[in-house]
C-alpha cells in the first residue's frame, strides 16, 4: 500500500522541483529562447516515453508528428490567420490524426518490425512534406505569427511566451502522470511486460495500444506546436529521421519509463547542442554518439532511472522485515 | 552549470561596461551605441557544400575591413565580430541568428550564402529591427516576396545572373535549355529567372529536373537532361552541386554535344574544376580580382591571409563590412533604420561596387560583368581565369523596380 504514495510523493517533489526550476530560469539569466526549445523537446520526449516507456512500442518516426503539428500550426496562423490556441489545438489534433492512421497499421506488427513500419511510414511522410507547396519544401514555412492569447495578452514577448509554454508544459506532465497511474495505464504495461498474458486476461491490447499511440502522437504534437510558435517557423530538419532518432536518444539517456527521465535527457542534450555547436562543429554527433554508447554500456536505466534506483536501495534497509 | 558560467559572464561584461564608461572620454557616439560595441556576425557555411565561396574566407574579410576601418577611423567604440556555421539549415541559421540579436547584441549579420537561411534570417532580423546585409544568397525573393526594411540584398541575385550571362548565351545562339536545378529557394528562383530572360530572348525552356541540395550523384539528372536534346543546359545550383554536376557531364561525355551553362560560378568553383575543364564557359559575376589595380591590392592583401584569392562572395563581405562601419560613423548611432537611412542617401564606388546605390525594396545595384574562362594556354599565372567580355551597368543587370513583387516598395 505505501509503493503508490511513495511514487506519488516522489512524483510531486519532481513536479515542484521542475516547476520552480522553470518559474527561476530567466531570473538568472537563462536565455528564454532556449529555455523554450528546451522545454519543447523535453515534452516531445516524454510523449515518447509514453508509448516506449510505458507500453513497450518503440516507435522510429515520432519526428512527423512533431513537424506536422509545426506545419499546421504555421498553416493556420499565417495563411488562415487563426487565434494562437486554436492553432495550437488544430495542430495536436493534426498530428493526433496522423498518428490514428499511422498507429493504425503499425501497431499490426511488434518488436523491430514494428519500429521499421514506423520509420517507412515516416518517410512517406517526410517526402510528402518535402514536394507540397505549403511547406516550402527545403526552405521551410517562414514567418508564423505569434499572435495573441485568449485575443488579450500578446505573446511577442519572449518572458510572456517563455510563462505560456512553461504552463503547457506543465500542464502536459500532470496529463502524462495521470494516464499513466490511472488504470488504462496499468494495463499498459501490463502489455510491456507480458502481452500474451494481458491477451489471456481478456484485455483488447490493439485497442489499448492503438490509443497510446493515439495520445502519444497528440502530445508530441502540442509539443510540435509550441516550438513552431516559440522560433516561428517549421522546417524539414523536424520531419527527418535524425529527429526521430534524437529523441530517443534524449528518452533513453534520461531514463526510459521514468516520468522526469525524458526532461533531464532532453535538456542535457539540447544543451550540449547549444553549448557545443560553435565550439566542436560536427564534432557534436561524434560526442553524443560516444554519450549514447556509454549510456547504453554504463547505466542502462538513464540518469534519472539510476537516480531512482539508488534511492530505493538507500530506502530499502529502513523498511522493517524486508 | 551553465547558467553559472552565464551569469558570471554577464557580470563580468556589465563590470566591464562600466569601467569603460569611466575611463573611456564620453562622446556622442558612445552613448547611442548598443553596448558601446558594434558587433557584427558572419553566418555562413563554414563544412558544406558552399563553404569555399564564403566560409572561413568571408570571416578573414570581415576581420580585414574591421581592422582597415579602426586603422583609418580609430572609433571610440569597439568593433568584433562573431561566427558561426548555418549547417545549410534555414532553422540553424534562424536560430543562431534571434540568439545573436537577443544575446549578443550582434548589430549586422552578413554573408549568410544559402537563400533558404537568407530568407529565414531576413524574417528574424525584420523582428529584431537589426540589419542582415547579405552577400551569398542570391533568390530574388530577398528583395520581392519576402522583403522588409532590415534586409539589404549585396554583391548578386539570381535575376541579374539570368540577365548577364543568361541573356549572353541566349544571344549567342544557345536557343534551347534543359534546367537542372537545386530544389530550394535559389535554384527555383534561378530557373525562373532564367526562364523569363530566355523566353524574352526568343529562346524556349524543353524542361527541368529538380535535385536535392548537396547532391551526391548527378548521373540520373544529368541523363534526363541529355535525353531532352537541348542545346544548352543550365546549372541552376551552385558551389560544391555545380562543381560536381560539371565532372559528373564531363566523364558522360555530355559536354561537347550540348553546352553546359554554370549560372552561377564562383573563382573558387574555376579553380577546382581547373581551367580544363571549365574553359570558355561564359559566367556573370559582380567583381573578379584581376579588374583593375584597387581590386588587384585587395585580392593580392586577401591571398597573403587566405592563401586563395577572394570569391564575389568574400570581397563583397568586405565591402559591407566597410560600407556598414562608415555608415554607423555618420549616423553615430547603430540603430538599424537610422544606419540604411544613410546607406540609401549613398552612392557608392569602392574596390567592389561600380555606381552603387541601396534600392527602396533592399537591392544594392551595382555593374555587373560578364566573363568568359580563359583556356590553359591563355592564363599567364595563378588565378588568372576570366577575361572580361562586357561591363552591364547596374540598371541593366537588376530586376527593374517596375517589375518587382516587393509589398513594402508598392504601399509607398
Amino acid at each position: 500500500m505505501s509503493e503508490p504514495r511513495a511514487a506519488n510523493r516522489d512524483f510531486a517533489i519532481g513536479f515542484v522541483v521542475v516547476a520552480l526550476a522553470g518559474v527561476l530560469a530567466p531570473a538568472i539569466g537563462l536565455y528564454p529562447v532556449f529555455v523554450m526549445k528546451a522545454l519543447c523537446f523535453a515534452l516531445f520526449a516524454c510523449a515518447f516515453n509514453l508509448l516506449l516507456g510505458y507500453a513497450g512500442l518503440l516507435s522510429f518516426g515520432h519526428a512527423v508528428f512533431f513537424a506536422s503539428a509545426g506545419y499546421a500550426l504555421g498553416q493556420s496562423l499565417k495563411v488562415w490567420g487563426w487565434p494562437t490556441e486554436l492553432g495550437i489545438l488544430f495542430a495536436v489534433a493534426a498530428s493526433a490524426a496522423l498518428g490514428a492512421l499511422l498507429g493504425m497499421l503499425a501497431i499490426r506488427r511488434q518488436g523491430i518490425y514494428f519500429a521499421m513500419v514506423t520509420l517507412a511510414l515516416a518517410q512517406m511522410v517526410y517526402f510528402f512534406f518535402l514536394e507540397t507547396k505549403f511547406t516550402g519544401g527545403e526552405d521551410g514555412l517562414q514567418g508564423i505569427p505569434r499572435g495573441k492569447l485568449l485575443g488579450v495578452v500578446g505573446l511577442e514577448n519572449d518572458t510572456v511566451l517563455y510563462y505560456f509554454i512553461l504552463a503547457v508544459f506543465l500542464a502536459a506532465l500532470l496529463l502524462i502522470y495521470r494516464i499513466v497511474t490511472s488504470p488504462f495505464g496499468q494495463v499498459l504495461k501490463a502489455i510491456r511486460e507480458n502481452e500474451a498474458r494481458a491477451l489471456s486476461l481478456g484485455y483488447d491490447i490493439e485497442r489499448y495500444k492503438l490509443l497510446a499511440f493515439i495520445l502519444s502522437a497528440g502530445l508530441t504534437g502540442l509539443a510540435g506546436a509550441c516550438k513552431a510558435l516559440v522560433v516561428g517557423f517549421e522546417t524539414l530538419t523536424d520531419a527527418a529521421w535524425q529527429m526521430s532518432g534524437e529523441v530517443v536518444l534524449m528518452t533513453l539517456i534520461g531514463g526510459v519509463g521514468t516520468l522526469f527521465g525524458p526532461v533531464i535527457g532532453a535538456f542535457a542534450i539540447v544543451g550540449l547542442q547549444d553549448q557545443l555547436a560553435d565550439r566542436v562543429g560536427s564534432w557534436v554527433q561524434v560526442i553524443l554518439g560516444v554519450m549514447f554508447v556509454v549510456c547504453v554500456l554504463g547505466f542502462r536505466r538513464g540518469i534519472v532511472g539510476e537516480l531512482g534506483a539508488w534511492l530505493e536501495r538507500r530506502r530499502q534497509p529502513r523498511r522493517p522485515g524486508s | 552549470m551553465s547558467s553559472k558560467s552565464r551569469f558570471a559572464g554577464r557580470i563580468a561584461v556589465c563590470a566591464g561596461a562600466v569601467a569603460l564608461a569611466l575611463c573611456a572620454p564620453m562622446t556622442q557616439a558612445q552613448s547611442r551605441l548598443s553596448g558601446n560595441t558594434v558587433r557584427i556576425g558572419v553566418l555562413t557555411d563554414m563544412s558544406g557544400l558552399y563553404s569555399d565561396v564564403g566560409g572561413q574566407g568571408s570571416v578573414i574579410a570581415t576581420q580585414m575591413a574591421i581592422d582597415d576601418f579602426v586603422a583609418a577611423n580609430k572609433p571610440a567604440y569597439k568593433i568584433d565580430l562573431i561566427s558561426a556555421d548555418h549547417q545549410n539549415k534555414p532553422d540553424v541559421g534562424a536560430n543562431k541568428a534571434r540568439e545573436w540579436y537577443d544575446t549578443q547584441n550582434v548589430d549586422m549579420i552578413t554573408d549568410v550564402l544559402n537563400s533558404a537561411v537568407a530568407i529565414a534570417t531576413a524574417k528574424v532580423a525584420d523582428e529584431k529591427k537589426k540589419l542582415v546585409i547579405n552577400t551569398g544568397a542570391g533568390s530574388t525573393r530577398l528583395t520581392n516576396e519576402d522583403c522588409n526594411s532590415h534586409s539589404i540584398h549585396y554583391a548578386y541575385d539570381t535575376y541579374a545572373l539570368a540577365a548577364v550571362a543568361g541573356r549572353a548565351i541566349v544571344q549567342g545562339g544557345g536557343k534551347s535549355w534543359y534546367f537542372l536545378t537545386a530544389d530550394y529557394a535559389f535554384g527555383q528562383s534561378l530557373e525562373s529567372d532564367t526562364t523569363g530572360i530566355i523566353k524574352a530572348n526568343g529562346g524556349s525552356v524543353l524542361g527541368s529536373v529538380r535535385h536535392p541540395l548537396n547532391a551526391s550523384d548527378f548521373s540520373s539528372f544529368l541523363l534526363q537532361a541529355q535525353a531532352s536534346k537541348a542545346q544548352v543546359i543550365g546549372l541552376a545550383n551552385a558551389g560544391g552541386d555545380t562543381i560536381n554536376a560539371i565532372k559528373a557531364a564531363n566523364e558522360f561525355g555530355i559536354t561537347p554535344k550540348q553546352t553546359l551553362a554554370g549560372l552561377l560560378v564562383f573563382i573558387s568553383d574555376i579553380h577546382s574544376l581547373t581551367l580544363q575543364v571549365s574553359q570558355g564557359m561564359q559566367l556573370t559575376t559582380g567583381w573578379y580580382w584581376d579588374l583593375n589595380d584597387e581590386t588587384r591590392k585587395f585580392g593580392r592583401r586577401y591571398f597573403e591571409k587566405a592563401k586563395k584569392m577572394p570569391t564575389m562572395v568574400q570581397a563583397g563581405t568586405y565591402s559591407v563590412t566597410m560600407n556598414y562601419l562608415n555608415a554607423v560613423k555618420t549616423a553615430g548611432t547603430d540603430d538599424a533604420d537610422a544606419v540604411t537611412a544613410v546607406m540609401r542617401k549613398t552612392t557608392y564606388n569602392d574596390f567592389f561596387l561600380r555606381n552603387g546605390h541601396l534600392r527602396p525594396d533592399g537591392r544594392m545595384v551595382h555593374d555587373m560583368y560578364l566573363m568568359q574562362v580563359k583556356t590553359p594556354a591563355e592564363s599567364k599565372y595563378p588565378w588568372d581565369y576570366y577575361t572580361v567580355k562586357a561591363t552591364v551597368p547596374g540598371d541593366e543587370a537588376y530586376q527593374p523596380m517596375s517589375q518587382s513583387r516587393c509589398p513594402m516598395v508598392k504601399k509607398t
